[in-house]
């Protein structure tokens, strides 16, 4: 990215990148497919939220930020850990329970956590991604890093949203606070619950800048996120960017979401992120080959992750039981 | 204040500036922290000016983003100290300290710790009321990842608060408000960075073991200096952190005195005593002549001076309980 006339700025990016981001998008897409199925042959354990649907954000944000900058997820974040760049061996492997796992089969799939890649980690409780990025921020301020929350639609019911945006805006902190909106929060319908049903529009009341984007294309994510991180490590403070979309599957494991009108659900499945990107592809000159290239190479790339990771084997309670504090 | 006398406040002052002098990774906010009286109980006066406002600042009255945000920035890289005013609020803080902060260390697999302190003061005797008396310490002891540190004296304050800056994990840290005026000698050279997760033999004694932590320890001591003048010698545990328990000490002591008394300014159940009681029959009931609790009812804390010096267990209590134990053996 480069400076352009009248304080815009000119995306210089390379076909390559579009395609490198296209393969990330179905990396995930990909990733969240097998996981439907391990889960139901009993590999992976307890629950699991996916997150098919929704890749055209979290890879559009990432691919505006620089190595070193933090990012914190979300429950629904194997996205959040695939775009942040995460090893899919190490992150199917932590699905499964595996001592090759990112964190050891300790954490699974709600809090994963990834420090060398500047995952600060995934939340559990909703909002919780929102706290954590904003003390990431406090620290990368320092270091002229930038911090992005991951969020859905119901965090911004939650106090750690409200709380936190002002804490952000009164200290000039370099935080980016992406709102998945996929207009559920759980089974509930986003409008439902939601005061003013304009999430964007909530940054007004902290001065904080805002963007309601088109979570499902990956480009207009991007551009936003581009502008938004800008201006977070230029010392401009925070920014609010709405992002729209829509889950795939239900809220978790358990939800098959009967509660979604079939014609809302078929609108969203024909705008899918990855049919969009495929499409900008072909419109940018890429060629039908390179993209079919790109596919056989991330299936072989999910394919041999999860191999590996049935091979793996689970921690042994005798030897890894762990400590309680650092030393 | 005579020379070598320090001021409990003053100990924690002073171990803040310290440590933020000596690591320009520890920050320090809370709210009125950085303003000129130095909080509500004038303990950070003058703090600022000396480290500089883009390390210590005040908050927003925001105790949700407060620790949510000292937790992000510990794993980012920082060491933060804040301050819940009042231990009562830790109720909006729990989340990111119990579920995240305290947590990370295990479930990332030792990939990073969270080295970060929250100081706020406790205790009720200052007529207070319910919701800014209590002390919040067990809230947090059934929590694996959290270390608790309540100073008994200003020596160890400044001892512990320093240690608590200094330790890697996340320290919830109790200031017992009826303490910050209290004067003691100043820690020694080279005596004022105590390790976290030791207790200390406050007061020798053969006739019976009294645990306690913070004000406690305080009032431990003044009965058994009561009690000496009436021929039992009283040796006084200062457990100094609640979590990590010393566990050692507490039996090596019990095993000398064959009796122990757990002071606790906080309910019987649920709390750090029971607790460290049950402990203490299973792994001593051999060594053990008699074992008990003094600590307040299940109640609030109540606000009117006559029912709330009633509710909690002082120096008078602790000796009273102690003669009234029928069958002390004095030597």
């Amino acid at each position: 990215m480069t400076s352009g006339p009248a304080g815009t700025t000119v995306d210089t990016e390379a076909p390559a990148a579009y395609l490198e981001r296209y393969g990330r998008m179905l990396l995930i897409r990909l990733f969240e497919t097998e996981m439907q199925r391990l889960f139901l042959k009993g590999e992976v354990h307890g629950t699991t939220h996916l997150c098919a649907g929704q890749e055209a954000v979290p890879v559009g944000v990432c691919s505006a930020l620089e190595p070193g900058d933090w990012l914190a997820g979300t429950y629904r974040g194997h996205g959040h850990a695939l775009a942040k760049g995460t090893d899919p061996d190490a992150l199917i492997a932590e699905m499964l329970g595996r001592a090759t796992g990112v964190c050891g089969g300790r954490a699974g799939s709600m809090n994963v956590i990834d420090v060398e890649h500047g995952l600060v980690g995934c939340f559990g409780i909703v909002g919780g991604s929102i706290a954590a990025a904003t003390g990431a921020a406090l620290a990368a301020k320092r270091e002229g890093r930038v911090s992005v929350a991951m969020f859905g639609d119901g965090a911004t019911n939650q106090g750690y949203f409200h709380e936190c945006l002002n804490f952000a805006k009164v200290f000039a902190l370099p935080a980016v606070f992406v709102c998945e909106n996929n207009f559920y929060g759980e089974f509930t319908p986003m409008q439902n619950v939601t005061a003013g049903q304009d999430i964007a529009a909530r940054a007004g009341a902290f001065g904080i800048p805002s963007n309601t984007v088109d979570g499902n294309d990956a480009w207009a994510v991007r551009d936003a996120a581009l502008e938004a991180v800008a201006r977070a490590r230029s010392g401009g403070g925070p920014t609010l960017l709405e992002c729209q979309t829509y889950r795939h599957y239900g809220h978790s494991k358990s939800d098959p979401a009967p509660y979604r009108p079939p014609e809302e659900v078929e609108r969203w499945l024909a705008r899918d992120p990855l049919t969009l990107a495929r499409t900008r592809l072909l419109e940018s000159g890429v060629s039908e080959l390179d993209i079919a290239e790109v596919e056989d190479a991330t299936r072989a790339r999910m394919d041999r992750a999860v191999g590996a990771a049935l091979a793996a084997p689970y921690p042994d309670p005798e030897t890894e039981r762990g400590t309680e504090f650092a030393p | 204040m005579t020379s070598g006398e320090l001021e409990f406040r003053v100990a924690i002052r002073e171990a803040i500036i310290e440590e933020m002098e000596r690591d320009p990774s520890v920050v320090f906010f809370g709210e009125d922290v950085a303003a000129e009286q130095g909080g509500v109980f004038a303990v950070t006066p003058g703090v600022q000016e000396r480290v500089g406002a883009e390390r210590v600042f005040d908050t927003p009255i925001s105790e949700l983003a407060l620790s949510g945000a000292a937790f992000g920035a510990a794993v980012a890289g920082l060491r933060p100290i804040i301050e819940i005013m009042f231990g009562d609020f830790m109720g909006l803080a729990m989340d990111s300290l119990v579920n995240q902060s305290a947590k990370y260390w295990y479930l990332s697999n030792e990939q990073r710790s969270v080295p970060l302190v929250v100081r706020s003061a406790v205790g009720g005797g200052g007529r207070f009321g319910a919701i800014h008396s209590q002390t919040h310490a067990t809230w947090f002891q059934g929590i694996p990842g959290l270390k608790i540190a309540f100073p008994s004296s200003p020596a160890e304050a400044k001892g512990l608060l320093k240690g608590a800056i200094r330790d890697d994990n996340p320290v919830i840290f109790l200031e017992h408000k009826r303490l910050y005026s209290v004067k003691g000698p100043a820690p020694g050279a080279g005596e004022d960075v105590i390790p976290l997760g030791t207790a200390r033999i406050a007061r020798p004694g053969q006739d019976l073991t009294i645990v306690s932590a913070g004000k406690g320890v305080a009032d431990a001591l003044a009965a058994a200096g009561r009690l000496a003048g009436e021929g039992v010698e009283a040796e006084v545990v200062d457990l100094r952190t609640l979590r990590p328990l010393d566990l050692d000490t507490v039996l090596e002591s019990v095993a000398r005195t064959n009796r122990v008394l757990a002071v606790e300014e906080g309910p019987r159940t649920g709390g750090w005593a029971s607790g460290l009681l049950g402990v203490v029959a299973e792994q001593g009931l051999h060594d053990l002549d008699d074992a008990w609790l003094l600590a307040t009812g299940e109640l609030p804390i109540p606000y009117s001076p006559t029912l709330e010096d009633a509710f909690i267990p002082g120096e008078a209590a602790i000796a009273s309980s102690v003669r009234e134990r029928a069958g002390l053996a004095v030597s």
